[in-house]
């Protein structure tokens, strides 16, 4: 079974997150740049699927070089190989030519299941699996917290979270994406042997040539959604604590809630 | 001729607010292009349903009735969407940032080669038709502008519950188109087996009004009972939230977490009950209109963010709470 999983690096979510002076992008500094959470959930769960089956785990970046990091954990924690699409033309791609581009590169590894988190924290799109099924022409399931599969009858049952704690049971066919929620595993530490081991394995990184594409397909140019200024939101501001007994400040906040806030 | 289309969402026979709330985004496009709002409403025996939506802005109503569409799935629904699309050329297509907007719209864009903006909670147009969206990132800890300059149509998905709904006109008939999807069963690559109903009857923590949320403080999983009790005495549209330390204690489960692993909330009232304030549960709530804080240590960063605080114990402070707040619901 040949396992690919697309993870992307991040900044840690306890990360404060500063504004860059002319308001384009984020200051990189003291940022501390960790696998997306989500995609550890997909690390694993592929690594549970080649335990069950047998097969290889590819793990699949686009991002700077840096995303080397995210990718040695990945292959720390056990997967096989990695790939690393760092050309330079990349840059600034939106999840439509990220998607295009990771699809070129699926082709080149070759997959019977494509996993991914079910979004980055980063820019937060949620886009990417999707783009990639529209692409290679695969069904998906979103936001899955419950994967099985039935590799000789070629096909898989993956539970997907929708909302208010309802679920639901998706058959797709194979090959197919799942796009990773947390409560599907328990990602698994890495070992210091895996860490060892890590440092051996092989991460290819292809150029734009080598998959097939042009600069003006990809990056800022290949992208649909133009990138405009950022900003930070409106600051808010410490409100009142509510003095005295108990019993007194909750009725005042009641009272408040109703008066002021008109919610009650 | 190129209209604002909407995809409606709806639930057991009902539109979800959602719904709503993108058909006043649409007129208020409209006001400035003219272009008609057109509702895109799929399903089975829907027909009833979709007359519901001329008062509330639509113009036009493409009906797709079918079996094959009875239950929502991403690969019929985007066949259907998109087929209809390359027919009518909308300009602006429009969806909820809901789980079913997240699973079908990524896909309806990459087929259709354009531009899909995520969880707008803003979107203006501009002189030429240009759709200027504004959207939280790093989970609302920056805002950022995004255009969709090259391609049509112009794809964004609305946050819930940040766009008022306006009133309706009763006397607005929208006219039914029904158009039937070119779609076979035996194409599909993917089916819905089962749908297995949630242990709780709330509305999802990402659509409620008012949220009660629970944190580290909260201790134990029974005690979510006490903020389960608050939010029965707020009634309808209130749901229980829980940050992530409640969750990675095992007190709740991960589909009410709030935060940027979890869900990102937008609710009229925000109440944290032994919630510290970490960033990363900051990042997913601090857009609420009214946040209140319950925490026993008077320096939790919670109350920088909180509009009102009680320096308390949230299990003296909160049975408290659900008592006036029923009496108060009482006195009407």
């Amino acid at each position: 079974m040949n396992i690919v999983v697309c993870l992307k690096q991040v900044p840690d979510t306890e990360s404060k997150i500063v504004l860059n002076p002319d308001s384009t992008d984020i200051l990189t500094e003291g940022i501390k740049w960790v696998m997306n959470p989500y995609d550890e959930y997909a690390v694993e769960e592929g690594l549970k699927i080649k335990e069950k089956f047998g097969g290889k785990v590819t793990i699949l970046s686009l991002g700077p070089e840096r995303s080397i990091e995210a990718i040695r954990t990945a292959l720390a924690m056990g997967a096989d190989e990695g790939v690393l699409l760092n050309d330079p033309a990349l840059e600034g791609s939106d999840s439509y030519a990220t998607a295009l581009v990771l699809s070129k590169a699926l082709n080149q590894i070759g997959y019977d299941i494509i996993l991914t988190g079910k979004q980055a924290v980063d820019l937060d799109c949620s886009q990417v699996y999707a783009g990639l099924a529209e692409f290679l022409n695969l069904p998906y399931v979103s936001v899955i917290v419950g994967l099985e599969l039935f590799p000789d009858q070629k096909k898989a049952i993956a539970k997907r979270e929708t909302e208010g704690g309802e679920k639901e049971l998706i058959e797709v066919s194979l090959p197919a994406i799942f796009a990773c929620q947390k409560d599907l595993n328990i990602p698994r530490y890495t070992s210091l042997p895996g860490i060892m081991k890590a440092k051996k394995k092989e991460i290819k990184k292809p150029g734009l040539a080598d998959l097939g594409l042009k600069p003006e397909e990809v990056g800022e140019a290949g992208s649909k959604l133009k990138k405009g200024k950022y900003f930070l939101p409106p600051q808010r501001k410490a409100g009142m604590k509510i003095e005295g007994e108990i019993p007194e400040a909750t009725a005042k906040l009641v009272r408040l809630l109703r008066e002021e806030a008109k919610i009650i | 001729m190129p209209g604002i289309w909407i995809i409606t969402e709806h639930k057991e026979g009902k539109f979800k607010k959602i719904t709503y709330e993108l058909l006043s985004q649409g007129k208020r496009i409209k006001e400035k292009t003219g272009e008609e709002v057109c509702a895109l409403v799929l399903g089975l025996n829907m027909e009833s349903l979709a007359t519901l939506l001329g008062p509330y802005g639509a113009d036009k109503v493409y009906l797709l009735d079918d079996e094959i569409l009875k239950s929502y799935a991403n690969e019929s629904y985007a066949q259907a969407i998109t087929g209809l699309a390359r027919t009518f050329t909308p300009s602006i297509l429009l969806g909820g940032a809901t789980a079913q907007g997240k699973d079908l719209l990524p896909r309806v864009a990459t087929r259709l080669g354009t531009g899909l903006a995520t969880d707008c909670i803003n979107i203006d147009i501009e002189d030429k038709g240009l759709l200027k969206i504004t959207r939280p990132i790093y989970a609302g800890k920056l805002l950022m502008e995004t255009t969709i300059p090259q391609s049509e149509p112009q794809m964004a998905m609305l946050r819930p519950n940040v766009v008022e709904i306006l009133p309706q006109d009763g006397s607005k008939k929208a006219e039914i188109i029904k158009s039937k999807p070119d779609l076979k069963k035996e194409d599909l690559k993917s089916v819905l087996k089962e749908v297995l109903k949630g242990e709780s009857k709330k509305i999802d923590v990402t659509e409620a009004k008012i949220i009660i949320s629970g944190g580290r403080g909260i201790k134990a999983k029974e005690n979510f009972k006490i903020l389960e009790d608050l939010a029965d005495a707020f009634g309808e549209g209130t749901a229980v939230g829980a940050s992530r330390a409640a969750v990675d204690s095992g007190f709740a489960l991960h589909d009410i977490q709030v935060g940027q692993t979890g869900k990102v909330v937008n609710p009229t009232l925000y109440i944290a009950c032994g919630i510290s304030g970490a960033i990363q549960h900051l990042a997913g709530m601090s857009t609420s209109k009214y946040i209140v804080a319950i925490n026993k240590d008077p320096d939790a960063p919670i109350f920088q963010k909180a509009d009102y605080g009680i320096v308390g114990d949230l299990f003296e402070v909160v049975p408290l709470l659900t008592q006036e707040v029923k009496k108060l619901r009482a006195e009407g």
